[in-house]
C-alpha cells in the first residue's frame, strides 16, 4: 500500500512526466539531449539551493535571505578575484566559510532569541543585498583563467554539453537526500518539523539541529552563488531577486509539507525540474508572454497546498477514528 | 557530363534560394519591457519579422540574465535558424554563444553589445550615442547661424552611458561655433517630473529672457521642461528652442504643436536591419560588418509630425 507521505511525491512525479509528455507531444525537439543538458545546466544554481531550503521547510522554518546571499557571493568573489591575486579555490573556501557563518547566526538567532525565522531571514535578506550592493553596484566580469578551466568542463553528446555545474546540482541532491534519510541529523530535522515540543521530548537537540539546518541552507546558497558566478562570469548585486521564492516554491511543488515535518530532497529535484519544463515550453511556443511561467507556477503551488491541506486533514481524520475505535475497544474490555 | 554540371550548379544555386523560400524561425530573447522604448521595440521587431514571413519565438527575460541564457540556449535546442538578443548585461555571454556557434546558429545583438569575442556573433546593431548629441549641435548650429545663444542642458542619469555619450556628442556638434555656449548643465534623471523641475531652477536662475536654447538628453525631460517654460510666461519652441533625443511620440506631438523644434530619433527599428543582415547572410553566407549603426534621423518642423505620431503612438510607447 502506497503511505500517504510518499503520496505528494508520486504526484510531483506524475506530473513532471504528464508535463514532459504534453511537451514532448507538442515539440518533439523536447526530448533532445540538448533539452535535458539545458535544464541541468540552466537550473544548476536554484537546485542547489533549493537542497538547502528542503531542509529548512522540512523543519517547519523558512529561509528568505538565499537570494541575497547568492548574489553577495557572486559579486564578493568577483571583487576579491578583481582586486587580489588569491586563488579562485581559495576564494570559493573563503565565501563559503562567510556564508556557512552567517546561516549559523540566523539559526542561533533564531533559536536563542526564539524570534520566527520569517524575520530573521528576512533581515538576513536585506543585510546580504546591502552588503552586495557596498562591494560593487555594477556587474563585475570575473576573467580568471581557472574560471574558464571549469567552464570548458563538460560532456559532450549529440551537442548536447553536460556541465560541471549541473553534475554539481545532482550531486548536491544525492548528498542532500542522504544526509536527510540516512543521519542522525536528518532524523532530527524531520522530528523538529513535527513539532518543536514533541521533538525536545524525544531528546532531539533543537540547539544544535536548528542552528545546523540554518548553516547548511546559508552554506548551500553560498555554493548556488559560486555555481551563479560560473554560469553568468560575473557578479552582480541586482541578480537573483526572489530566487528565494523560486526554491520554496520548487520545495513546495516537490511534494515537502510546508509546516514541516515531511517530504523528500528528490521531491525537490523534480519540483525544479517542473519549473525549468515550464520555462522551456515557454520559449519553444515563442508566442506566449513569459509571465506565464509565474501564472502555471502559482496554479501548480495552489494545487500542491490544497493536496497538501487534504492530506492533512484526511491523516487527522484517520487518527481520530483510531483513536475512537481504540476508545470504544478499551471501553468494550472493561 | 556537361547536362549533369549544369544541373548540379543550378541545384547548388538554387539550394539557398529553396532555404529562403522555407520559413525561418528566429529566436528574440528581448531583456523585458523596462521603458516605453523597449516596448516599442518589441513591437517593431514582432512587426518586421512577420513582414517577412519570419516565424518568430519570442522571449522576455523579465530583465534577468539567467532568464535570457535559458531562453537562449531553449533556442538552440529547438534549432531555430538564427537568434536575436538585446543583452542586459555585457558580460557572462561567452558559454552560450560558444553553444550557438556550435550548433551553427547565427547570433544577432540588438541596441547593446556584449563583452565577447567578435567571432561569437555575427553582428551588433546598435545606435551611436555620441553620433545622436553630435546631431542635435550640429541642428542647433544651422539654426542660429551665427547669432548668440545662451544655452541649458538636461543630462541623463548622473554616470549613465547615455547621458556621458550624449553630452560629449553636442559638445563636439558645437566645437569651434563661440556664439554657442552652455551656459547651465544639470541632471533631469531622463524623467519628465526632474525634467521640469530643473527647467524652473534654470529659468530661475538665468532669467527666461537669456536662454535661447535647450538641449535635453531625452525627449521625457525635454516634455517636462515645455511645462517649465510654459509656466513662467514664455513660449517654449520660440522663446526658448529646444531639441531632445530619442523621438518618441509625444515629442512629435510637441513639434507638430510648435513647443518643441527637433528631436533626433533613436529607432526602435533595430531589428530590420538585423533581420537584412541575417537573411543576406543565411542566402549566400554573406558576412555583414561587425557593427551596424542605426541612422540618427532628424526630425524638424519640417516633417509631418502629427502623421508619425500616430504611427508611432501604438507602437507601445
Amino acid at each position: 500500500m502506497i503511505r500517504s507521505t510518499h503520496l505528494p511525491l508520486l504526484i510531483t512525479l506524475a506530473t513532471f512526466v504528464l508535463a514532459y509528455a504534453l511537451c514532448a507531444s507538442a515539440y518533439p525537439a523536447m526530448l533532445s539531449l540538448r533539452v535535458v543538458a539545458n535544464l541541468l545546466t540552466d537550473n544548476a544554481f536554484l537546485g542547489i539551493a533549493a537542497v538547502g531550503m528542503t531542509f529548512v521547510i522540512l523543519s517547519g522554518g523558512i529561509d528568505l535571505s538565499i537570494g541575497s546571499v547568492i548574489a553577495f557571493t557572486g559579486v564578493f568573489l568577483a571583487v576579491i578575484l578583481r582586486e587580489t591575486s588569491i586563488h579562485p579555490l581559495a576564494a570559493f573556501a573563503l565565501v563559503l566559510l562567510l556564508t556557512t557563518a552567517f546561516g549559523t547566526a540566523m539559526g542561533a538567532t533564531i533559536h536563542y532569541l526564539e524570534m520566527p525565522p520569517f524575520i530573521v531571514t528576512l533581515a538576513g535578506m536585506f543585510l546580504a543585498r546591502g552588503a552586495a550592493y557596498v562591494l560593487s553596484t555594477e556587474s563585475v566580469p570575473i576573467t580568471h583563467e581557472f574560471y574558464d578551466t571549469l567552464q570548458g568542463l563538460y560532456w559532450k553528446i549529440d551537442g548536447a554539453r553536460f556541465r560541471l555545474i549541473g553534475g554539481l546540482m545532482v550531486l548536491t541532491f544525492i548528498v542532500g537526500a542522504l544526509v536527510a534519510h540516512r543521519t542522525r541529523f536528518g532524523q532530527n530535522v524531520y522530528a523538529l518539523g513535527g513539532g518543536e515540543q514533541a521533538a525536545k521530548l524525544m531528546g532531539v537537540p533543537v540547539a544544535r539541529t536548528t542552528i545546523g539546518i540554518y548553516a547548511v541552507s546559508g552554506g548551500l546558497a553560498g555554493l548556488s552563488g559560486i555555481v551563479f558566478s560560473l554560469y553568468t562570469s560575473a557578479g552582480y548585486s541586482l541578480a537573483t531577486v526572489g530566487v528565494e521564492l523560486d526554491a520554496i516554491a520548487a520545495v513546495v511543488i516537490g511534494g515537502t509539507l510546508l509546516t514541516g515535518g515531511y517530504g523528500f530532497v528528490a521531491g525537490t529535484f523534480f519540483g525544479i525540474l517542473i519549473m525549468g519544463l515550464i520555462q522551456t515550453y515557454i520559449v519553444f511556443d515563442g508566442t506566449l508572454s513569459s509571465w506565464w511561467t509565474k501564472i502555471v507556477i502559482g496554479s501548480l503551488l495552489f494545487a500542491f497546498i490544497l493536496l497538501q491541506k487534504g492530506l492533512t486533514w484526511a491523516a487527522k481524520k484517520r487518527a481520530a477514528q483510531a483513536r475512537m475505535r481504540t476508545a470504544t475497544g478499551s471501553a468494550a474490555l472493561s | 557530363m556537361k547536362l549533369k554540371t549544369t544541373l548540379l550548379a543550378s541545384v547548388i544555386a538554387l539550394a539557398p534560394m529553396a532555404a529562403m523560400a522555407a520559413d525561418l524561425t528566429i529566436g528574440f530573447s528581448q531583456i523585458g519591457s523596462e521603458s516605453g522604448w523597449r516596448a516599442a521595440e518589441t513591437t517593431v521587431t514582432k512587426q518586421e519579422a512577420e513582414k517577412r514571413g519570419i516565424d518568430l519565438k519570442f522571449a522576455d527575460a523579465q530583465q534577468k540574465q539567467e532568464n535570457q541564457i535559458k531562453a537562449i540556449r531553449s533556442f538552440i535546442a529547438q534549432g531555430v535558424d538564427a537568434i536575436l538578443i538585446a543583452p542586459v548585461v555585457a558580460t557572462g555571454w561567452d558559454e552560450v554563444l560558444e553553444e550557438a556557434k556550435d550548433a551553427e546558429i547565427p547570433v544577432v545583438l540588438l541596441d547593446r553589445t556584449v563583452d565577447a569575442d567578435e567571432s561569437l556573433y555575427l553582428t551588433a546593431v546598435t545606435s551611436d550615442l555620441v553620433h545622436e548629441g553630435e546631431v542635435a549641435g550640429q541642428w542647433l548650429v544651422d539654426e542660429m547661424n551665427g547669432e548668440d545663444c545662451r544655452i541649458v542642458e538636461l543630462q541623463g542619469t548622473t554616470g549613465s552611458s547615455p547621458a556621458i555619450d550624449r553630452k560629449t556628442g553636442f559638445e563636439q556638434g558645437i566645437e569651434g561655433h563661440d556664439n554657442l555656449e552652455i551656459v547651465r548643465s544639470q541632471t533631469g534623471d531622463f524623467t519628465r517630473a526632474q525634467g521640469k523641475v530643473v527647467m524652473e531652477s534654470f529659468l530661475k536662475a538665468e532669467g527666461g529672457e537669456n536662454i535661447c536654447a535647450l538641449y535635453a538628453h531625452n525627449d521625457d525631460m525635454a516634455v517636462g521642461a515645455i511645462q517649465a517654460i510654459k509656466e513662467a510666461g514664455l513660449k517654449p519652441g520660440e522663446d526658448i528652442r529646444i531639441v531632445a533625443i530619442d523621438a518618441v511620440p509625444d515629442a512629435h506631438k510637441a513639434i507638430a504643436d510648435g513647443e518643441m523644434n527637433a528631436t533626433i530619433e533613436l529607432t526602435p527599428n533595430m531589428a530590420g536591419p538585423a533581420l537584412d543582415a541575417l537573411e543576406a547572410y543565411l542566402a549566400d553566407g554573406t558576412e555583414p560588418e561587425k557593427w551596424i549603426q542605426t541612422e540618427s534621423r532628424l526630425f524638424t518642423a519640417d516633417d509631418d509630425n502629427m502623421a508619425i505620431f500616430n504611427e508611432k503612438k501604438d507602437l507601445g510607447y
